[in-house]
């Protein structure tokens, strides 16, 4: 492409996040939108900070999540309790491998990969990277439509505890390894929330390598 | 080139020195989807109700009047801008009427019933929620209850009176509120997630007790369907110019666009 891009923060205007609407505000301070009251920033207040901040709790958290148990089954007077993982191994083993894959990748993979993938992010858009922008915007976009299916464990828990307790042979109890699981889960999807795609593409913009 | 450095105030979109003479541009078949957007010379930041910056990348673009049917993407970062649906409020409200129903046939109908051993009973969607808090895990029950009950029924319930508030417009300024909450809960409305949860949590446990799937589980796989069309078909940009803005102005856009395409007549 060869007409220069020019982005609204760049030329003076701000985009409001909620409406869309553009406004050229006088001041640096960009204020209200005019059309919906929101609060109006050239790019997400403190992207950056926020979300490593959330970024790294969630890596804290992802540790006691796989190493606690998730539910503890009591049946026949002993009870058994069981980590995800072992959740995973329990439905492979009860032949119904593509339930496990599936619990697998969206309570191991997804979570871990969307700390790398934001961490990945983060370290590009700090170090003013300008290659691979639309690689970086599609990851970006994929990390923020995939969020919520890790979420898939702690249903799965919470219905199998709601479900056992109608059956009078055997309880089910959550463990403390669900509340780090679920931590790791709104971690991740307010890092992603509060991650601004728009700081992905300033760089590339700003040393002339033109996006388009 | 006018920056913000040579406009010393905040001025109206539609101000008449902005506007610039509109260029005619061509489409293939009138429902062509994609085309390419023109883009801003350095300079040339003209700003018209057609102006948008892309949301994921701030360039700043035109967008040029749309046929039915047609949509317009960002030319730097695929972005999907804006869609020109005829009747799309229509659809939407038609959409949302039946996903609500859908919601509170799940929310309110047993999910599954169980037998064991001769004995019966049957859980709802929020059942999930309370057993996890009588089994001493208070902070997930408030999570699921939020994720599976409060964020669908919130989002359905906030577009839903939207959608019926802007079909007068100028709609009032809490219209505007209303929807960005909206918004703020699609995100963590999780009734697919669930669903593919409560699937797992039946093969789990199939060899205890026979489980018969009850009318809240058809009427939540329906809410999904339905969700996903709302979410496929929402177009923020047509509501938006329908709501009275915050600073006491009326919308300035025409808001009979399926008549008149946007920016042809003003």
């Amino acid at each position: 492409m060869s007409v220069a891009t020019l982005s609204a923060a760049r030329a003076g205007i701000v985009s409001c996040l909620t409406c869309g609407l553009l406004s050229r505000p006088a001041a640096a301070e960009p204020g209200y939108c005019r059309r919906c009251g929101a609060k109006l920033a050239w790019r997400k207040h403190h992207s950056v900070q926020y979300t490593w901040a959330f970024l790294i709790a969630a890596a804290i958290c992802y540790i006691p999540a796989n190493a606690l148990p998730v539910l503890g089954t009591t049946a026949l007077g002993s009870t058994e309790f069981d980590t995800i993982i072992g959740g995973v191994i329990f439905l492979y083993k009860t032949g119904s491998w593509p339930l496990a894959l599936i619990v697998l990748v969206a309570s191991i993979m997804i979570p871990l990969g969307k700390i790398v993938a934001l961490s990945w992010l983060l370290i590009t858009v700090q170090r003013g990277w300008a290659r691979n922008a639309h690689d970086r915007a599609r990851l970006y976009r994929l990390v923020e439509f995939i969020g919520k299916w890790s979420m898939l464990d702690v249903f799965v828990d919470a219905f199998t505890v709601a479900l056992v307790q109608l059956s009078p042979l055997m309880s089910v109890e959550p463990g403390l390894g669900v509340v780090f699981f679920m931590a790791v889960v709104v971690l991740t999807m307010l890092a992603a929330q509060s991650f601004d795609p728009r700081l992905i593409w300033d760089s590339s913009a700003e040393r002339g390598a033109h996006g388009g | 080139m006018r920056t913000a450095s040579s406009t010393r105030s905040c001025r109206r979109l539609d101000d008449p020195r902005d506007r610039e003479p509109r260029r005619q541009v061509r489409f293939g078949a009138p429902w062509s989807v994609d085309f390419q957007l023109r883009h801003f010379v350095r300079g040339e930041a003209a700003l018209s109700h057609e102006t948008l910056a892309c949301r994921e990348c701030d360039l700043l673009q035109e967008i040029p009047p749309l046929p039915p049917g047609g949509k317009a993407r960002c030319p730097r970062c695929g972005e999907t801008l804006v869609s020109h649906r005829p009747k799309a409020l229509d659809r939407l409200l038609a959409l949302t009427i039946a996903a609500a129903l859908a919601l509170i046939v799940a929310n309110t109908m047993p999910l599954m019933g169980l037998e064991a051993v001769g004995r019966s009973a049957s859980t709802t969607i929020i059942g999930g929620a309370i057993e996890m808090w009588q089994q001493g895990s208070q902070i997930t029950a408030v999570i699921v209850a939020f994720c599976a009950v409060i964020a669908p029924a919130g989002h359905v319930a906030f577009l839903l009176v939207v959608l019926i508030a802007v079909r007068r417009p100028p709609a009032p300024r809490w219209v505007g509120e209303l929807l960005r909450s909206a918004h703020f809960m699609e995100p963590w409305s999780m009734t697919e997630v669930m669903m593919l949860g409560i699937l797992v949590a039946l093969v789990k446990i199939a060899e205890l007790a026979t489980v018969i799937p009850g009318i809240g589980m058809y009427a939540a796989g329906a809410f999904v369907l339905l969700i996903a069309a709302i979410i496929a078909t929402f177009e923020p940009h047509e509501i938006w110019s329908r709501v009275q803005w915050a600073d006491g102005t009326r919308p300035p856009v025409p808001w009979d666009r399926d008549q008149t395409p946007a920016g042809t007549t003003r």
